[in-house]
């Protein structure tokens, strides 16, 4: 469980940073800007083929760390070992923008429109970074701790969606 | 694949299939740019069922999250119930009683037969046999009787509760069950050989909208369409949970990752589980179903009736809430799709700051088009039925 | 074995030297559209498995006629709405309505389709009279087949007293 964790501290230094974290789970933090290089990593030389989920998270109001403000959170698996990581990355607050890592797994393609769409953050190089879950015309994002659980807004007409710029029409 | 007719020239033309369509089995929208029959290129757009789990998940007390978790997967709202309360378990740190995490897998298992039964029975209706639908669901009416029997609900059963389960088994329920999935197997063992020697359902799906293992990994396929591509990954023999351990087991894996292995997988699957339910029937522990803990649990029944401190619990309970430590934990669980996982983050009070729905579906339909690219359009039909892609757990 | 009696002949089909029966209007439409309902399942979420049930064998909606699931809206006259309506699949229900020729008819399965059901927040349609006109709501979440057997019943008392003169 530790040897992929040790090797990537070896190979990152202070640039990885561990986390505590309950459960007996593993986390770690990086940069913003060195996100796809760690992941890469993960990737290719500790096991980590699978990219299962990204989270977003406001911590808007937050008791106890309330800054920055987004985070993301990327759950990695290991098929073979069954061993995951969890890479925190904290979004800064003046641009909201992450590295994208479609090029790396496709599945980040569509988890990375999710967290846009509901969180606001942006991520650099996606090739179609548009609204996924909630429809095209929603102004705001639904899952930022500011917006009211309550606010419709409603879609009169039903969507044309012609996704030309998705990378899955290739 | 020798049965293909070569590809009829025709002009290039686009075609919307959804969001209410009956063969996406839900909200699905697909749009296809087919050549005659042939798909050259599609696109899958998804959130008509968007329903706003994770923000609902805000705003309500941690035990209150389940029945939303059930109503993901509303194929299989029995695993969704208890492995929602395994997550918030895992942020407190306590573990069920061991009779109650017998009972959850039964209760899983027992899941995991319904959901590939209904699957199976629209996937093949799909390709054109309605009668099979009739042997398998009639299957699933007699399981709804002992769901109802056990939980008080066909399918929402809100049965999960954080330490424990909601009921006991009640009196000869075991052996009703063992009865019924012994008609469930001989109504599979039916249906599979109506379909293993017919022509025209093979043609349909074998070798058909293939994925690639490496594809399956770069998109995030877990469960039965994972091991339909090779990779025999499951759960509860990789990272046992509820004590998986103790029982013997076969996962199913088959090679080729087209749509019959990902349809026979989950024939195969059905036995499994029914391998599983057995042994938990014959070995169930003793003891409480649910933990008595004054933080967590209410207490029983009688006590709050006829003890003030009963009562007093009972209320405060109830009205604070359960308080997790602070922090963010992941939980996963097989479900019958796949890795079910919730990432719980917890500020210490009684809501959730944040939870996160990783549902197999996601990432199965993520890789449709890649699937159906090159096929026909029929077979992306036989193919969509074949990933069960559930609009709740997609859409949250 | 020969009738004893001739037939008795009442009413206007007693002047009449035909085989014909005299009835109202209203009475002859009603008696065939109440008794062959041709449902649209517009299924989107939990409701729509309970549906499955209710088409299948145990709970069987043929004995009420109305068997014939029609996938196209121009072919239904029955629009049942199974389960949650979001704000993005809103303007898609309100199409497949105005596909369907009249005379139809709506019913909303479940708590969701009624109300929004437990999902009070920005994405869920808070009950689809908001964009269609409803006929019978079924309660349950979802409802049991039977609850739903119940609601086609009361559509067809509804149908029943239904006149052409108002325009159906």
């Amino acid at each position: 469980m530790d040897a992929p964790l040790d090797r990537l501290l070896a190979r990152f230094e202070e640039r990885v940073r561990v986390l505590p974290a309950l459960a007996g789970q593993t986390a770690v933090e990086v940069a913003p800007a060195d996100l796809v290089e760690v992941v890469a990593f993960l990737r290719d030389e500790a096991g980590f083929d699978v990219l299962l989920d990204l989270v977003g998270v406001d911590r808007l109001g937050h008791p106890e760390a309330p800054t920055p403000r987004f985070e993301v959170l990327y759950h990695l698996k290991s098929l073979a070992g069954g061993a995951r990581v969890r890479v925190h990355v904290p979004v800064p607050d003046d641009t909201l923008e992450l590295p994208s890592c479609w090029r790396l797994w496709h599945a980040a393609n569509w988890l990375e429109r999710e967290v846009w769409d509901l969180f606001g953050i942006r991520f650099a190089g996606h090739p179609n970074l548009c609204r996924i879950l909630c429809h095209h015309r929603f102004e705001g994002h639904a899952l930022r701790r500011d917006y009211p659980i309550g606010r419709r807004q409603r879609l009169d007409a039903p969507e044309a969606f012609l996704l030309t710029d998705d990378p899955e029409w290739a | 694949m020798s049965t293909r007719v070569p590809p009829i020239p025709a002009e290039r033309f686009v075609l919307n299939i959804g969001p209410s369509h009956p063969v996406t089995h839900g909200t699905l929208r697909i749009q296809i740019e087919a050549e005659g029959e042939t798909i050259v290129r599609s696109a899958c757009e998804i959130g008509y069922l968007h329903r706003g789990f994770e923000k609902e998940a805000e705003r309500v007390y941690w035990e209150q999250v389940t029945p939303y978790a059930e109503r993901l997967n509303y194929c299989s709202s029995l695993h969704n119930s208890v492995a929602w309360c395994h997550a918030v378990e895992t942020l407190l740190g306590v573990r069920a009683p061991p009779r109650a995490q017998a009972l959850r897998v039964l209760a899983s298992e027992i899941a995991r037969i319904m959901d590939h039964l209904v699957c199976l029975a629209a996937n093949i209706l799909d390709v054109g046999a309605l009668s099979c639908w009739w042997y398998l669901y009639n299957v699933r009416e007699r399981l709804y009787d002992l769901v109802e029997d056990l939980c008080g609900h066909r399918l929402m059963v809100t049965w999960g509760r954080v330490g424990g389960v909601a009921t006991d088994l009640p009196e000869g329920w075991g052996e009703r069950l063992l009865v019924v999935l012994r008609e469930a197997g001989e109504a599979v063992g039916e249906v599979r050989e109506m379909l293993s020697s017919n022509r025209i359902f093979l043609d349909r799906v074998e070798g058909v909208c293939v994925i690639s293992p490496k594809d399956a990994i770069a998109h995030g396929f877990t469960g039965p369409c994972l091991r339909a591509c090779g990779l025999p990954r499951d759960l509860r023999k990789d990272e046992p949970y509820w004590g998986y351990e103790r029982y013997a087991f076969d996962v199913p894996v088959r090679s080729h990752g087209d749509t019959l292995d990902r349809m026979w997988i989950r024939f195969d699957e059905i036995e499994a589980s029914t391998q599983i339910v057995r042994q938990v029937i014959e070995s169930l522990p003793s003891g409480p179903v649910i933990l008595d803990d004054p933080g967590i649990t209410l207490p029983a029944r009688e006590e709050v009736q006829s003890t003030m401190e009963g009562l007093i619990r009972h209320f405060k309970r109830i009205m604070h809430g359960i308080h997790p430590p602070r922090g963010v934990v992941y939980s996963a669980t097989e479900a019958p799709n796949g890795e079910l996982g919730f990432t719980l983050v917890s500020d210490g009070g009684p809501r959730p700051w944040r939870v996160k729905v990783r549902s197999p579906s996601f990432a199965h339909f993520s890789a449709f088009p890649r699937m159906i690219n090159g096929s026909m359009i029929a077979d992306a039909v036989a193919a969509l039925g074949s990933l069960n892609v559930v609009a709740g757990e997609l859409d949250r | 074995m020969a009738p004893s009696n001739p037939p008795v002949r009442i009413g206007l089909e007693g002047r009449l030297d035909l085989p014909a029966l005299a009835t109202r209007l209203d009475a002859i439409l009603n008696w065939g559209r109440l008794h062959s309902l041709w449902p649209m399942p517009f299924g989107t979420a939990c409701c729509a498995i309970e549906f499955m049930g209710l088409v299948s064998s145990r709970f069987d909606i043929s004995r009420f006629g109305s068997e014939f699931l029609r996938f196209s809206p121009r072919q239904a006259d029955l629009l049942l709405v199974m389960g949650t309506i979001t704000q993005k699949m809103g303007p898609v229900l309100r199409q497949i309505y105005d596909q369907m020729p009249d005379p139809k008819w709506v019913v909303s399965m479940g708590a969701c389709a009624s109300s929004g059901g437990f999902y009070d927040n920005y994405a869920v349609v808070q009950g689809i009279d908001e964009l269609v006109p409803v006929d019978v709501y079924v309660a349950g979440c979802p409802p049991r087949p039977e609850n739903v057997l119940g609601a086609l019943q009361r559509l067809q008392e509804k149908i029943r007293r239904e006149r052409v003169a108002d325009g159906r």
